[in-house]
């Protein structure tokens, strides 16, 4: 056991929990939580000022995804990409929303864990096309949107992308944590083979698709009860149907 | 190799100097002065970062949060095409627009899978350690090009509609790499050991159940904290995973990894702190909830949490 551990980088913790409770600018309370860390770790102001610098230095990388593809994208909205995408799902009769962020969470699931994560994304995906389709496929069937539902819809999109990342990029043998994780057991005298990690997380990731597919069916029947009454009828004779859940 | 992740930081800080120029040039921006240094400060650190003295990376990164706080960092005016321009140019293009914003997932696919060992010159073409991104980089200059030539546009309109979005996104773009910077501090400052003291010294977990559930609910708990399940998983499965579920239960490591790492990622779901994937998308989809996103995850995760318990206990000890 180690005899000395400091305790105080905790402040640390009790900053940032406090700064984001009380709604300060969570650039600020970043930055505050960083110096009073190190500080309570007895690092000299130098020292300080370097860790920050150094970790900001190293971690360029995190926003070259969302910069990379705006210009593209921009361009491609000012031609009308969300108006035509709007327009391209309300052409499929039977789309709803839900059951489109059903199809692309299964998709990017499926896609993620045999290595493709590239396949989705907030700024390339979600944004120009997911979300207007997910808003257009509620159009479609009770005409113009009060905001309030607008956002929730965008919500979901992008949380949708989310799950499906998340719970199928573990699966693929080949991506970073399943490295991490065996390395780290390695070190810990515990060898592991990467196979038999990637497929322990298989049931997981069905119980993530399943609860989460469950979720936007609900989104539906929600949308319906919310926005119109007629559509309802319409709505339960498809939801009637026996949803396919398995993959 | 020919193309590494250093031109495409040279690539971003390029695309940020051309921002920074554009807000100070832009004579209508409320916010002018503060919001082009803001911009100007972040396209040093990509374009020159590297080698200036770390000190000095400290002292901007710090200048750059102080400005986002006193409410320095504002958006320009923009014109927008009317909504029957819109339609029209939706209507003119039609399924076209999709080639280019389906070109960026495409090319990064092939880069990512075809291209990782082709060599031009006995040089590699792609920087091994980094192919998913510089490939995703490519695919933006290709896509770039694509929607130049369908929509008849120059590359500086390009860079007006770069600088829109990314004034829509405001400073929420620096959050991700902020909390990575944080938590290398936190791990510099030994917070992690700090936690991992406190949840095995005060814990009970003679019953394995308890320490089961111990396991992943720290593993959500420290991902939540930390923003990022990667940091939480060598603290909470050094702390608890090896020395109690493998050594004193002698579950099986597979098992516990895999779950361990799920576990960890609903905290991921759950927390502002992983700003790239809870609090970007809430800016680039103008919500004005910013945790939008965070409270529509939020039932998927703890119901996937229950679930992960029941699962690694009775997975583990098959």
């Amino acid at each position: 056991m180690p005899t000395e551990i400091n305790l105080w980088p905790l402040l640390g913790v009790a900053v940032i929990i406090a700064g984001f409770v009380l709604r300060f600018n969570p650039m600020l309370v970043v930055i505050v939580t960083a110096i009073v860390t190190a500080f309570a770790a007895h690092f000299p102001v130098e020292k300080i000022l370097a860790t920050i610098g150094t970790g900001f230095i190293k971690t360029r990388n995190l926003p070259l995804i969302i910069l990379l593809p705006l210009a593209v994208i921009g361009l491609l909205e000012r031609h009308g990409l969300r108006q035509h995408a709007q327009r391209w799902i309300s052409s499929i009769k039977s789309a709803t929303s839900g059951r489109l962020l059903i199809v692309y969470l299964g998709a990017r699931q499926l896609t993620a864990a045999v290595g493709l994560t590239s396949l989705g994304g907030h700024p390339q995906m979600v944004r120009p096309l997911l979300a207007p389709m997910a808003e257009g496929a509620a159009e479609a069937r009770f005409g113009a949107l009060p905001d309030k539902v607008r956002h929730k819809l965008r919500a979901y999109a992008a949380a949708t992308d989310n799950v499906g990342l998340f719970f199928g990029e573990d699966i693929f043998v080949a991506f970073g944590a399943i490295v991490l994780m065996t390395t780290f057991l390695h070190e810990a005298g515990i060898d592991v083979e990467p196979l038999h990690i990637a497929m322990w997380g298989i049931p997981t990731a069905i119980a993530a698709f399943i609860i989460h597919a469950w979720r936007l069916r609900r989104l539906d029947q929600a949308l319906a009860r919310e926005l119109d009454g007629a559509a309802q009828a319409d709505l339960s004779v498809a939801t009637a149907v026996p949803a396919k859940e398995g993959r | 190799m020919i193309l590494s992740i250093q031109h495409l930081y040279l690539l971003v800080g390029f695309i940020l100097a051309v921002t920074a120029v554009m807000t100070l040039a832009d004579r209508q921006h409320p916010k002018r002065y503060t919001s082009a240094l803001f911009w100007g400060i972040y396209a040093l650190v990509f374009l020159v970062g590297d080698k200036l003295p770390p000190e000095m990376v400290g002292v901007g990164a710090i200048g750059m949060a102080v400005i986002a706080g006193l409410r320095g960092v504002g958006a320009g005016k923009h014109r927008e095409p009317t909504p029957e321009q819109y339609q029209a140019s939706a209507t003119r293009l039609g399924n076209k627009l999709f080639i280019p914003a389906l070109a960026i997932p495409l090319v990064t696919v092939i880069g990512t899978v075809g291209m990782s060992h082709i060599k031009l010159g006995g040089t590699l073409l792609l920087d091994p350690k980094n192919t998913t991104l510089v490939s995703l980089g490519v695919g933006c200059v290709v896509a770039l090009a694509l929607a130049c030539w369908l929509t008849r546009e120059t590359p500086v309109q390009g860079m007006r509609e770069s600088r829109r979005l990314t004034d829509a996104l405001g400073w929420a773009v620096v959050l991700p790499q902020m909390l990575g910077m944080l938590g290398l501090v936190f791990s510099d400052a030994g917070v992690g050991k700090a936690v991992a003291h406190i949840t095995t010294s005060y814990i009970n977990m003679d019953i394995r159940f308890v320490a089961v559930a111990v396991y992943v609910l720290g593993m959500a708990l420290f991902t939540i904290i930390m923003g990022n399940g990667f940091a939480a998983f060598p603290v909470m499965t050094g702390g608890v995973g090896v020395p109690v579920l493998v050594g004193v239960y002698h579950g099986d490591p597979a098992v516990m990894a895999a779950i361990g790492m799920f576990s960890g990622y609903c905290g991921t779901l759950m927390t502002p702190m992983a700003a790239n994937f809870n609090i970007v998308p809430a800016a680039l989809l103008e919500l004005p909830d910013k945790n939008a996103v965070i409270k529509v995850q939020i039932p998927t995760a703890a119901a996937l949490l229950v679930v992960n318990i029941f699962l690694l206990y009775f997975l583990m000890f098959r």
